[in-house]
């Protein structure tokens, strides 16, 4: 009687461990920049809250952001983005859910630089396609910088830009991730 | 029996309804709680621009921002084909609103409209937010003051400098009640120095309202009245109704509307219509505005 406690103790110990182990890397306030450019106009804008998490356990890395919380230097054209392409109050998130393909080539415990491909599916405005870019992870005093960019096409997504404005974005918009993880214990 | 099955299914639907999220868990571990943020966040595009047709809307410029208006009324519709439909006259007025702050704002213009000159302060002391409904309206305050600059009709009189100057006071609160509907009201108080005799008021009481309803992303369809209390005005006086659309195209916002006043500024729509909407005493007008950043 006494063995069967101490032996599922220890296994609850044990799954507890591997559960864990690895870990997980998170944090809320990931940034993420767009970037359109034609000879009509540079558009930019900063995301600072991004919530973005990655599982050293299996690679599986996902992020959620709110529309709203990209930041133009104009405030007109943040109200435009909001109001008429993103319709931010019917489609508030973005999100990706996304594979780092090599995790395990990743040493998290050593410092250096490592690269791999990361695969998923990126969602706005309620379409859904696959993404697959380059993400460049730095492991520092066990900290993880993770960087990547890709372009995608807004009209890809749902986004109806009207013939008159059509000159002044650009059909590959640069966007470029740059996140500072921390472990979560 | 039969109550004995009825507990076995409700027993097992519990049973269901509880594994459900578990499964759902299981099936997509997700890395991200979803801690739906409680931060109240202001509401945005309330109008899509600071007027609704003739009056102010809550909107304000951002600071640093310039909104460069011309507002145009053509003549009267009634008078047909002859004036091509009022296009023949037009009275206008141009001007422009900074944002000293987000907040406040100042604005001037002038008219041809009794060659009126206009300046006014606006500030907004309230902003509607949303998810938490801490602040459910944005309210603004809003002094103008206008210089009819005209000669003197009788020139031998002793004029006064003051006598040119009328006042209007207004408190804007709106609510922005869906995506799509925004409703506002404008109590307002318009002040003259001169009026035409003793028994004419020089204070003059009206309540403003104004509403507007998206049909896409870029318009909405505007309505605004301004009801002047009873027994302030001439009998032939009318109240400002005005109907129109936004058209938002990026940098400009362009306002096309029928009205029945002629002034584009406070005192002379609220207080000088003559126009009556049954006689087709009415107007084509449209405001164009142009965002600079500084």
């Amino acid at each position: 009687m006494k063995k069967t406690i101490i032996y599922s103790l220890l296994f609850t110990i044990a799954t507890a461990f591997t559960t864990h182990s690895g870990g997980i890397y998170k944090t809320n306030t990931g940034n993420i920049n767009f970037y359109s450019h034609t000879p009509v106009e540079d558009i930019t804008a900063d995301n600072h809250k991004v919530k973005t998490a990655f599982s050293a356990e299996n690679g599986k890395i996902q992020f959620s952001c709110l529309i709203k919380d990209f930041e133009f230097k104009k405030a007109l054209m943040q109200e435009h983005f909001n109001e008429n392409y993103m319709e931010s109050t019917t489609y508030p998130k973005a999100t990706f859910d996304g594979t780092i393909s090599s995790i395990s080539t990743i040493d998290l415990g050593k410092d250096g630089t490592y690269t791999s491909t990361v695969v998923g599916k990126l969602t706005i405005k309620d379409v859904t396609k696959d993404v697959t870019t380059l993400g460049t992870f730095t492991v520092k005093n066990g900290l993880v910088n993770a960087k990547a960019t890709f372009n995608l096409n807004p009209y890809d997504y749902n986004v109806s830009i009207p013939k008159m404005v059509a000159p002044k974005i650009s059909d590959s918009i640069k966007i470029s991730i740059d996140i500072d993880y921390t472990h979560q214990h | 029996m039969k109550i004995r099955s009825i507990i076995l299914y409700y027993l097992l639907s519990v049973v269901f309804l509880l594994s459900w999220p578990s499964l759902l868990y299981a099936q997509e571990l997700s890395l991200l709680e979803e801690d739906e943020s409680s931060t109240s966040d202001r509401v945005i595009a309330t109008f899509k621009t600071n007027r609704i047709v003739n009056g102010h809307s809550i909107e304000t410029v951002a600071k640093n921002e310039f909104d460069f208006k011309i507002s145009h009324r053509f003549g009267v519709l009634n008078q047909g084909f002859y004036d091509l439909f009022g296009l023949d006259q037009a009275t206008m007025r141009m001007g422009g609103d900074f944002g000293i702050t987000d907040n406040i704002n100042i604005g001037i213009g002038r008219s041809t409209v009794e060659k009126t000159y206009d300046g006014f302060i606006k500030y907004k002391f309230l902003t509607q937010t949303q998810n938490t409904e801490s602040v459910p309206i944005s309210a603004v305050l809003i002094s103008h003051i206008g210089i009819n600059t005209l000669k003197w009709a009788q020139p031998e009189r002793d004029n006064k400098f003051t006598s040119r100057l009328h006042y209007t006071h207004q408190l804007l609160v709106a609510r922005k009640f869906s995506t799509n509907f925004s409703a506002q009201l404008s109590p307002t108080l318009v002040h003259k120095n001169l009026v035409e005799s003793n028994e004419k008021p020089n204070d003059i009481f009206a309540l403003g309202f104004g509403a507007r309803h998206k049909i896409t992303p870029r318009t909405t369809l505007n309505i605004e009245y301004f009801h002047v209390f009873p027994n302030q005005l001439d009998i032939n006086a009318a109240n400002a109704l005005s109907v129109g659309f936004d058209i938002e195209t990026g940098g400009h916002v362009f306002q096309l509307f029928f009205t029945n006043s002629t002034a584009p500024f406070e005192k002379g729509f609220i207080t000088d219509t003559k126009g009556k909407w049954n006689d087709g005493n009415i107007r084509f007008g449209f405001n164009i505005a142009r965002v600079f950043n500084f």
